[in-house]
């Protein structure tokens, strides 16, 4: 099963509509299998931060299945303008 | 690319042997109605029985894993000191069960008032914004960083 940041990247791209997607492979630095991943989409507006990170745990349900640790980051385009201006 | 599937392997071996060797979820992990530890009413219960309750690897004293020990310095942060926390490491069915009764794939996992809040990310974001004070003051908490700023305003 494919499991590359670059898969991942893809994926969330397509299904959750995202303006900007930043896949990290994290797992040199922990035990296992473990990716760290921003998102930017239009869909998360108006959702509080739960309903966000579900959205994604459903879109990579089936690698969720072989990640150890998985961290998110997950903002509208707005928050994402504003982030990058800081 | 390379190593990849190492890597997925290598988690899914690690999966096997905390969960008894038994493969990829250990054994009897979805015994949802037998009242076993994983059971939908057992974790009901739990996560019902105080008003913080968190999920993790290891415990308060001694985290097993960094996302965990970031929840516990977390709420160490807020003064929060009442809260029941359950080791997933102790207990497979439990470990499985909670992410099949949260539907959320990973551990440490948050409850506020018997209600889902998240993982570490999540609880990292309440904390920073804001809203974690807020939540633990609707459960009748008064986070200790609220007295911080207190001292701070009166310098």
């Amino acid at each position: 099963m494919e499991l590359s940041a670059e898969y991942l990247r893809e994926k969330l791209q397509r299904d959750l509509e995202a303006e900007h997607v930043e896949v990290e492979d994290t797992t040199p630095n922990r035990c296992s299998s473990s990716f760290r991943v921003l998102v930017v989409s239009a869909k998360f507006e108006g959702k509080p931060l739960l309903q966000r990170h579900r959205l994604v745990n459903t879109c990579l349900a089936e690698e969720l299945l072989h990640i150890h640790a998985f961290e998110q980051k997950t903002l509208t385009p707005e928050q994402w303008a504003r982030e990058q201006q800081k | 690319m390379s190593g990849t599937l190492g890597r997925a392997a290598a988690a899914l071996l690690r999966w096997g042997r905390g969960a008894g060797g038994g493969g990829l979820r250990g054994p009897g992990v979805r015994a949802a109605s037998s009242g076993g530890s994983g059971s939908a009413e057992h974790l009901d219960a739990l996560v019902k029985k105080d008003k913080v309750v968190v999920f993790l690897k290891g415990t308060p004293e001694q985290p097993q894993c960094g996302f965990s020990n970031a929840v516990v310095q977390i709420l160490r942060l807020h003064g929060v000191r009442d809260y029941a926390a359950y080791n997933v490491l102790d207990d497979p069915q439990l470990r499985q069960g909670i992410k099949d009764y949260s539907n959320w794939p990973t551990i440490p996992q948050v409850y506020l008032n018997g209600e889902f809040v998240g993982g570490c990310d999540i609880l990292l974001q309440m904390h920073q914004n804001g809203d974690l004070v807020e939540e633990l003051k609707k459960l009748g908490i008064r986070s200790a960083l609220l007295d911080e700023k207190k001292d701070q305003d009166s310098k």
